[in-house]
């Protein structure tokens, strides 16, 4: 089968120089496509493929291509996602859409780093700096303040779209070499070790891809290509993690989340969660008088919530905002500085903290979205020129607006992981670089998945004397400020050691 | 990063030199020329195919297969390939600094010649080139080279490497000269450190640079590198080492001196069992590397 290769390649030699001249002297921001019976001609391999140019994936391109120790890369972005070659502008007028995500302050910081983030400002966004968390028992409320954490802000709530355009528009400012294959991956393949066969033309990519040296990614439209690191950053349902046989770890909840943009008739400006006896109910702030609706149900509840008329869905809310399924929290129902004793030490009480009703609902802005939830985690993130970064690696309960956040987190730890292979001349395909990668992130992200995990688990059931212990929990993280502040840092991503240390 | 600096050094050199014992040792160093330079045992496998007119397949694929174990990051030279980010870091920085090239640069050292002495399967060839230097590899093991030339063909970043099977000695009888002359993890397996370090100084340009890195011959590295990296953890085979024949810091510092390097910055490596990762460190007990600038006699 080899000597079949090599010869079929000799036969291309000159064929194949010729493209790789062509190839070398295309322009930055070159999009790949395809003419129907045009053959494997693109041979000149990639430094990195990026397979999946969603948020994660645009962020781990923005960061390469602003960093001095890696701007000079070759990289391909595999994705047939319209929005990345044909871009409509985004109008303010528009409603705000549905699919947002709560960015924290480690990930406004790191777009602050590489430019991205005053993208980000020219569209419609909304930073809070409160955050109310209670649940329908009535036993218990918890608010955040960020200046309890001595911050400006709690996080910021964006558009998904609005977060990969500014990726996009930043990377457009500089003259990083990348192409766009509006394309899916199909297959890819990895010969085991560098093997000893010897080929002709040494620098060819079919022989380096012989010899280990790269991998060879199959497109939906026919095209090939190679690369000598393969990035899977294409979602949950990941194809690269699939392809490579990553083990992963992972249920389903066997809930959904409906989401949906409401409007009120003020400006809403804190983070809102409250827990129903069949899950999570989050309204966050979009910006003017819009809100974003997250509300996690099971699969039958929520295509029944999907299919009411739009005025029993806005009453629906409302009631599961105000006294629906029970009465609002009163503080002094338990008595927090005795239970809390064990805990010794100081304990601070905010007193102007008290309870508030979310701002009341007036008309959905957006049409209802159903997703269901799962958690997946793969057991490795990098294997030989593989490496799997944000909801390929993976997903969590969007509970507390983290799941976006890991991936960046991952997005970005990766782009320093190159850099620093790149500095000390490695190949950045070999595992011994890509594993420093997995080390830093997945104590990280396990971490963050344990707890909201254990979130999840603990208000999927509905047991006396557990409504009592967590209610115990929000006075806790209520009234105790250190292991509140605890908590936000963690949220906000600026921590890396679990709660309760 | 931490690092020591020649003066302090002198002081250390000078305390123990008072000491006997390494009195004796560097005179054995400083003043046998009778023992010729020559390939450690542990190295040295029997290479009589040299027929370079027709190649032998069987032979080439037996290579290849060696390749594997020099370049197998789990295999026997495993301490080399996790040290190697760590170690081309301090020379990243030292001869940036040295030649005034911008480290934020991807290959600062474009422009620069370097030679690696004591190459072996190129592990620290292939980043220097991928660094942009203009890289040589020479080892005295006809293998390793062939093994290495195997190796760096398979990436056109590093193909450029020019590998030879020779000796130091012999590159100087050629006077052939380099920006930079760096030879790790070689000196403790040659038969005299001294005459080493003269043919190492005799091939760096005038102004040029020196990295010399090596094992102490401290109680501690025995434990470390004899006993647990050969005997507990395998990682190199047995009778790699001879503990006799390590130079303490201070030792390589004066005989550097004496073949007119002059040590600059000294570092240790530390390795971390539970991260599997090397540190750079000013402890220099175990391991260390030096890097020196050649001056004009
Ligand atoms: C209901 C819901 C609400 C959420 N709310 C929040 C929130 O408030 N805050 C938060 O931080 N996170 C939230 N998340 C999670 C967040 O949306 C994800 O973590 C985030 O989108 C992950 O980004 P990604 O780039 O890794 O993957 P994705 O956004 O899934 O992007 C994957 C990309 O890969 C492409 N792709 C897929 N397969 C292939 C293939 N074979 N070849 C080429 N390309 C391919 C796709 O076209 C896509 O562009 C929520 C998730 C859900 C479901
Ligand atoms: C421990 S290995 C180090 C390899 C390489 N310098 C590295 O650090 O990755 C020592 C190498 O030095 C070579 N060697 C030993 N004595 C030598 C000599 N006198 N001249 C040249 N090479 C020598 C051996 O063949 C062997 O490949």
């Amino acid at each position: 089968m080899n000597r079949a290769v090599t010869r079929t390649l000799s036969a291309n030699t000159h064929h194949l120089r010729l493209c790789r001249r062509t190839l070398c002297s295309a322009t930055t921001d070159h999009v790949y496509h395809a003419t129907p019976g045009e053959v494997n001609d693109n041979v000149q391999p990639y430094d990195i493929a990026i397979v999946g140019g969603g948020m994660v994936g645009m962020a781990l391109a923005c960061s390469l291509a602003t960093t001095p120790l890696t701007k000079h890369l070759k990289v391909a972005i595999i994705d047939a996602n319209p929005a990345l070659t044909n871009q409509v502008p985004i109008n303010r007028e528009d409603p705000p859409d549905p699919r947002v995500s709560t960015v924290t302050p480690a990930t406004i910081s790191s777009f602050k780093d590489i430019g991205a983030w005053q993208y980000v400002q020219q569209h419609r966004h909304a930073y809070f700096d409160k955050m109310q968390v209670w649940d329908y028992t009535g036993l218990g409320y918890t608010k955040y303040d960020a200046r309890d954490v001595y911050k400006e802000v709690l996080g910021c709530v964006v558009e998904n779209k609005v977060l990969h355009r500014s990726l996009l528009s930043r990377i457009e400012d500089t003259d990083f070499g990348k192409t766009i294959y509006p394309s899916r991956l199909m297959s890819m393949s990895l010969h085991p070790s560098s093997s000893s066969n010897i080929v002709d033309d040494t620098s060819s990519a079919e022989a380096l891809y012989s010899r280990g040296r790269l991998a060879k990614l199959e497109l939906s439209d026919q095209k090939s290509l190679y690369a000598k690191l393969v990035v899977g950053s294409d979602g949950a349902k990941s194809q690269v993690r699939e392809l490579m046989g990553f083990k992963k770890t992972g249920w389903n909840y066997s809930q959904n989340a409906v989401i949906c943009t409401v409007e009120h008739s003020v400006e809403n400006h804190c983070a809102w969660q409250r827990f129903l006896p069949s899950g999570p109910i989050a309204i966050l702030p979009i910006g003017d008088n819009f809100s974003n609706i997250v509300w996690t149900m099971n699969p039958k509840e929520a295509s029944d919530l999907k299919s009411l008329s739009e005025e029993d869905f806005v009453k629906a809310v409302n009631h599961a905002l105000d006294y629906g399924y029970g009465p609002h929290p009163r503080p002094s129902l338990l008595d927090s500085s005795s239970m809390f004793s064990w805990l010794g030490g100081n304990m601070t009480i905010t007193s102007n903290a008290s309870f508030e009703v979310p701002p009341k609902v007036v008309k959905l802005a957006s049409a209802r979205m159903s997703f269901p939830l799962s958690l997946l985690h793969a057991n490795n993130y990098a294997s030989k020129r593989v490496v799997l970064i944000g909801d390929a690696a993976h997903t969590v309960h969007p509970l507390a607006g983290q799941g976006v956040n890991l991936g960046f987190g991952d997005a970005f730890a990766l782009s320093r992981t190159i850099a620093e292979g790149v500095a000390v001349g490695m190949d950045i395909g070999e595992v011994s670089v890509l594993k420093r990668y997995e080390a830093e992130r997945r104590p990280a992200n396990i971490g963050m998945m344990a707890i909201l995990d254990g979130f999840q688990k603990a208000y999927s059931v509905d047991f006396g004397p557990l409504n009592i212990l967590r209610a115990a929990a929000f006075h806790g993280a209520h009234f105790i400020l250190p292991l509140k502040r605890n908590i936000i840092s963690y949220a906000s991503g600026e921590q890396r050691l679990p709660l309760f240390t | 990063m931490p690092r020591l600096c020649f003066p302090a050094l002198g002081t250390i050199a000078a305390m123990a030199l008072r000491r006997g014992q390494v009195r004796q040792n560097l005179r054995r160093y400083l003043f046998n020329p009778s023992r010729s330079i020559s390939s450690s045992a542990a190295y040295n496998i029997e290479g009589k195919n040299d027929n370079k007119s027709s190649k032998n397949e069987l032979e080439l694929a037996k290579f290849a297969a060696m390749s594997d174990t020099w370049w197998d990051s789990e295999g026997p030279f495993k301490p080399l390939h996790a040290m190697n980010p760590t170690r081309l870091a301090f020379i990243r920085s030292t001869l940036c600094r040295h030649f005034r090239k911008d480290p934020q640069r991807p290959r600062p050292f474009e422009g620069l010649s370097i030679i690696d002495v004591g190459c072996g399967g190129g592990i620290l060839s292939e980043p220097l080139a991928r660094m942009g230097a203009t890289v040589t590899g020479v080892d005295a093991v006809e293998k390793n080279v062939k093994i290495a030339r195997l190796h760096a063909d398979l990436d056109p970043m590093t193909s450029t490497i020019e590998y030879h099977c020779t000796t130091a000695e012999k590159l100087v009888e050629e006077q052939k000269k380099f920006d930079a002359v760096i030879s790790l993890e070689v000196i403790e397996h040659v038969a005299n450190p001294a005459e080493f370090c003269q043919s190492l100084s005799a091939l760096t340009i005038s102004g040029g640079a020196t990295v010399v890195s090596t094992v102490n011959r401290s109680m501690r590295s025995y434990a470390a590198t004899i006993v647990v990296a050969e005997y507990l953890l395998h990682w190199l085979p047995k009778g790699t080492h001879q503990w006799s024949s390590f130079l303490t810091p201070e030792e390589l510092v004066l005989i550097l001196q004496r073949a007119s390097v002059n040590v600059k910055e000294m570092a240790g490596f530390v390795y971390n069992p539970l991260t599997g990762r090397w540190l750079l460190s000013d402890d220099i007990s175990v391991n260390f590397i030096a890097f020196g600038t050649k001056f004009d006699q």
